[in-house]
């Protein structure tokens, strides 16, 4: 198996006033096409800004983001654009809808940006697959938190991403809603066969993937194999 | 690995961003009407006068001839002698001739008198259009005896009908005839010169063609093929030009008149640009919020894929659709308005005007209520492609630093530029176009800073102490998304519009009041012969009225002032002196000393010439001198009524001419005019209007060639014409007004959001209604006197500065306008604020937040 994402020597710091504020140092890693990954620590550990590195949202301090053979520290913003656009799938744990645009249209928009043919059938089917076949003309707030979300991840797997990113999935959502919501990622993810990265506080969704890489201070501090898994 | 793979291109279109922005659209779409509604008012001001500019030339055009009402008017103002006559006889055989000159007239009936422009005709004129009397057939009949035609308003004024008398001179003629339009004379031309005919035969016989009259001569020629016009211009006009005749031919009359409302339309179209000017300034600060409520839709997109031009575009097709749309409504509606403005502008156009559609026009209007609306939305808008997808998890990523984008600077710049441009292409003049662009930064500069001194001076001096209802209040005006910058620039820009025309129009009626003030003369005679000097000086004192001056004058030709004559000028152009000086007639009196009105600045003031032979040193004006270049101990040479008499500059005078009474370019000493024929002139007052009235009517009964300028005609004349003028610019001024209102309830409406969860967290927290209440009465009540405030200081620092620079007068602002103004926008301002914020005071806080939320 290749490698989709390979992280060497990140580091990413901040400029807070005049002190120089070091989130992540030296972080290494790689993941494999198709696995599953759960980025877990305290808060402020670096989860989030590690996410968005990995994903393309924000350039590193020093070090290298190679996410399907691409370098993305060579990149500019708009370049890195069309990396998300077309290899990138997101799912937010407040969902990140368009509110002015209606569940299809938020589903039918990485489609629609890469010009494919056919946008509205692929949405609706994905839509449907999600459950939500009888929903796709409500906009979100005329949507449950639970059926936004699977909105969230029907847009998320729209363009076929080769890897998703989760960032709380579940952390806005009841218990009940939770576990579906968690069904329904991991089913798509084999379905598809994308690698899917999570960064969770909750470590029963954790243990559901295939290695658990645990932050703490900005460094990486354990690279695990589940037992569960 | 290949690590350098670039990612391949994305196959996204131009037609998905349009139909993004038509997407995103669907939600915002009466908030984004709003914005562009503020543009609605300027574009409509603006392509209803140029729509009417376009009715008045084709009318120009069409109308020409009956403008002038001949193919050619030659006109002199020096007696024609009769070889001059027998030439301009061969000039055509169709010519009618007319002597116009203003004199007093006298109604018998009604025992009234007043200055008019008397006009003696003979022959058909005019031979184009009509002189438009009531009945139609008095203007041609009136020739054959004697009869006259008066001005219908100075008849209705002075209660006379047809059939009643009119004394012109030492005649009596009968009314046949309302003037109801002469050829070429506007309303406003009738308020200050009402026109009396009476038929040029009888004209000797009235006595009033006397020494020192001052008498236009014009003759009126038909031909019969207007090709000869320009053929007989081009090969006399030079002879012309010698005899002292001017001459205007149709073409010429229709550029003159054509060059005239093109400046009158001109300035009202600046007017409506200040109007839209502040539109567009509610659109920059309306998408600035829009913009900043969409950063968080922005960063999805971003985090999706989308390119942050692409970002950009989806707004600014927004954006352009909606300024589009406002544009096109302001079109419609100006359409609409251009057929109310030939009623406003009545007094001011010399013919009926019939309004068409103009395609011109309203193309015009849509090109530029787009393009200005985009332009001012530029600054906000282009602020969306630096949005970083980050914020989609973290919400308090900072975002980026404006000031760094180079192309927002190029845009405020090229802002400028068009405001520049357009203000050049309206006033077409360069200096005036600064002027204008300048002012209007300033003033813009100072709101603004005014503005950012409240914002900062409330922070830092923040009434810790204070109840906390006025806390709130006085926090809305520096908190995030305050309103402050936005409604103190638009309202205090439109209130400054508003009050300095007040200002100016009491200014100037106020400068004619004051030199007449006091113990000041109010009354002038003039046209007296020397054989009349004595009496009326007698009848003046009978009367109890002073003699303030008796002013003798003789009129004269400059020949040679410098050793230049008026053919050295014509032979060379680089000579720095101007024609007019030598083709004027100049009225002169002689004197041994200065007078009150008078201040000696350089040389001596010679009193007298002691005896023949001695050198004349005549005392000249400053003004006049600088001119002529003029230095002291110049030599200037004078034909004095066929006798040439050489002076020398002895000395320059300032003089004050905003008094009632006699001034003069050039004063001799004693002892070198006084054989020369002349005429006097009498300076006098009464400040008893019945007093008055009689004086005048002894004068005109017994002297009817003297001609008399009373202050409380020249008064209610300027406050007649002001009043029009006025009214115009009020009007004008009235799409500021309403715009700025427009822009404060767009702002008060989109600031509703930004306030709601704010209100709604208060009420929670325990806040009674009353408190949210007075929370935002004390927030509007705030703004509102301070936009108004500024306004008015700001009205006040132009007034003042059109009062020392343009009028030379000293400001004394009036204070009633001031403080109704100042009332009337803050309460405005006030009762907006509220009522748009009722509905969070009145509902349930949750069901406020879920009609937000969705």
């Amino acid at each position: 198996m290749s490698s989709i994402l390979s992280i060497n020597q990140l580091t990413k710091s901040y400029q807070s006033g005049e002190r120089n504020l070091t989130v992540l140092q030296d972080i290494n890693f790689s993941i494999e096409k198709g696995d599953s990954c759960a980025i877990v620590g305290p808060s402020g550990s670096g989860k989030t800004t590690l996410l968005g590195l990995c994903a393309g949202l924000d350039a590193a301090s020093a070090g290298e983001v190679i996410l399907n053979d691409i370098k993305l520290n060579n990149l500019n913003e708009d370049e890195r654009a069309q990396v998300r656009n077309q290899y990138v799938g997101f799912v937010f744990q407040n969902f990140q809808l368009i509110p002015t645009l209606t569940a299809l249209e938020n589903v039918m928009v990485p489609l629609e940006l890469r010009g494919v043919k056919g946008a509205q059938k692929s949405s609706i089917e994905l839509l449907e697959r999600v459950g939500l076949g009888d929903r796709i003309n409500h906009y979100p707030s005329q949507l449950s938190g639970g059926e936004q979300q699977r909105v969230s991840i029907a847009r998320a797997f729209s363009n076929q991403p080769q890897i998703l990113f989760a960032d709380e999935p579940t952390g806005n959502l009841d218990e009940e809603t939770s576990e579906k919501i968690e069904k329904l990622l991991f089913d798509l993810n084999k379905e598809s066969g994308t690698t899917l990265v999570l960064v969770t506080h909750d470590m029963e969704l954790a243990a559901k993937t295939d290695r658990i890489i645990r932050l703490k201070g900005g460094r990486l501090i354990e690279d695990e194999v589940p037992a569960l898994s | 690995m290949d690590k350098k793979l670039k990612p391949e291109k994305a196959q996204y279109s131009e037609s998905w961003l349009w139909k993004m922005a038509w997407r995103d659209s669907r939600k915002s779409r009466s908030r984004l009407f709003l914005f562009t509604s503020s543009i609605i008012l300027g574009i409509s001001a603006l392509v209803a006068i140029n729509s009417f500019r376009d009715s008045l030339f084709n009318e120009i055009n069409n109308q020409a001839k009956s403008l002038l009402g001949a193919d050619l008017v030659i006109e002199s103002n020096k007696p024609i002698e009769t070889q001059t006559l027998y030439y301009l006889d061969s000039l055509g055989s169709e010519w009618s001739r007319e002597s116009a000159f203003a004199s007093m007239i006298y109604f018998p009936r009604t025992d009234g008198t007043r200055l008019v422009q008397v006009r003696a005709l003979e022959g058909k004129y005019p031979y184009y259009g009509a002189i438009e009397t009531i009945p139609q057939e008095a203007s041609g009949e009136f020739q054959m005896g004697k009869k006259a035609l008066v001005d219908q308003t100075l008849m209705l004024q002075y209660d006379v009908e047809i059939g009643d008398e009119i004394r012109v001179g030492e005649l009596s003629f009968e009314i046949t005839g309302k003037l109801q339009q002469v050829p070429g004379q506007s309303g406003i031309g009738a308020t200050v010169a009402p026109v009396v005919y009476i038929p040029y035969r009888y004209l000797e016989e009235t006595g009033l063609v006397q020494r020192g009259s001052r008498i236009n001569y014009n003759f009126y020629y038909k031909f019969q093929d207007p090709q000869r016009v320009d053929e007989l211009v081009e090969s006399q006009k030079e002879r012309w030009e010698t005899m002292g005749f001017d001459h205007e031919t149709i073409e010429e009359r229709k550029e003159d008149t054509g060059e005239a409302f093109g400046n009158l339309t001109n300035f009202l179209n600046l007017v409506a640009f200040v109007a839209l000017l502040l539109g567009c300034v509610g659109v920059a600060s309306a998408v600035h919020i829009y913009i900043k409520e969409k950063l968080g839709i922005v960063s999805v997109l971003r985090c999706l894929g989308v390119k942050g031009w692409q970002a950009f575009k989806i707004y600014l097709y927004q954006i352009s659709v909606m300024g589009f749309i406002g544009s096109f409504i302001g079109a419609v509606i100006g359409s609409l308005l251009q057929g109310y403005l030939p009623e406003l502008l009545k007094d001011f156009i010399p013919m009926a005007i019939d309004v068409s559609f103009s395609w011109t026009s309203v193309l015009e209007g849509l090109a530029l209520g787009t393009i200005i609306s985009v332009l001012f939305a530029l600054v906000p808008l282009l602020s969306i492609r630096q949005v970083s997808p980050l914020r989609v998890i973290r919400e308090s990523y900072n975002e980026f630093d404006f000031r760094q984008d180079k192309l927002i600077w190029a845009v405020s710049g090229l802002i400028f530029l068009f405001v520049f441009g357009f203000a050049w292409m309206q006033i077409r003049e360069l200096d005036e176009a600064i002027f204008f662009t300048l002012g209007l930064l300033v003033a813009f500069a100072i709101l603004v800073g005014i503005s950012y001194l409240v914002m900062r001076g409330v922070r830092r001096y923040f009434p810790s102490h204070w109840s906390y209802v006025w806390r709130q209040g006085l926090a809305n005006l520096y908190r995030p998304n305050n309103q402050t910058l936005i409604l103190i620039t638009s309202i205090g820009l439109g209130t400054a519009l508003i009050t300095t025309l007040y200002f100016v129009q009491d200014l100037l009626v106020d400068k004619v009041s004051i030199s007449g003030s006091g113990d000041r003369p109010n009354m002038v005679l003039f046209d007296i012969q020397t054989d009349q000097k004595e009496d009326i000086a007698q009848l003046t004192i009978d009367y109890e009225m002073p003699v303030i001056q008796e002013v003798p004058i003789v009129t004269m030709r400059l020949v040679e002032a410098k050793g230049t004559t008026l053919q050295d000028l014509k032979a060379d152009s680089t000579i720095d002196m101007p024609k007019w000086a030598f083709n004027r007639e100049y009225r002169v009196t002689y004197r041994d000393h200065l007078i009150d009105s008078e201040t000696l600045k350089e040389g001596k003031f010679y009193p007298n010439v002691e005896s023949v032979g001695d050198s004349v040193f005549v005392s000249v004006s400053q003004g006049y001198a600088e001119n002529l270049n003029l230095e002291l101990g110049d030599e200037m040479i004078f034909n004095v009524q066929g006798a040439l008499i050489k002076t020398y500059v002895g000395s320059f005078r300032d003089i004050d001419w905003n008094r009632v009474q006699t001034n003069f370019l050039v004063v001799f000493p004693k002892g070198v005019l006084e054989k020369a024929p002349q005429f006097h002139v009498l300076v006098t007052r009464t400040n008893n209007k019945e007093l008055s009235a009689r004086y005048q009517q002894a004068i005109v009964r017994s002297y009817p060639n003297i001609s008399i300028i009373d202050l409380e005609l020249i008064l209610k004349t300027l406050d007649d014409i002001l009043g029009k003028v006025a009214f115009v610019i009020r009007f004008m001024a009235l799409f500021s007004i309403v715009t700025g209102l427009l822009v404060l309830i767009g702002s008060v409406i989109i600031s509703k959001f930004q306030r709601v969860k704010e209100s709604v967290l208060l009420r929670t927290l325990g806040a009674v209604k009353k408190q949210i209440f007075q929370i935002t009465a004390l927030e509007y009540l705030i703004l509102g006197a301070l936009a108004s405030t500024a306004g008015v200081m700001l009205s006040l620092l132009g007034s003042w500065m059109l009062a020392i620079f343009t009028f030379e007068v000293a400001f004394v602002p009036t204070v009633l306008p001031m403080i109704v103004t100042f009332l009337v926008i803050t309460l405005l301002t006030m009762i907006i604020g509220l009522s748009n914020s009722r509905g969070i005071v009145s509902k349930p806080p949750l069901q406020i937040l879920r009609d937000t939320v969705n």
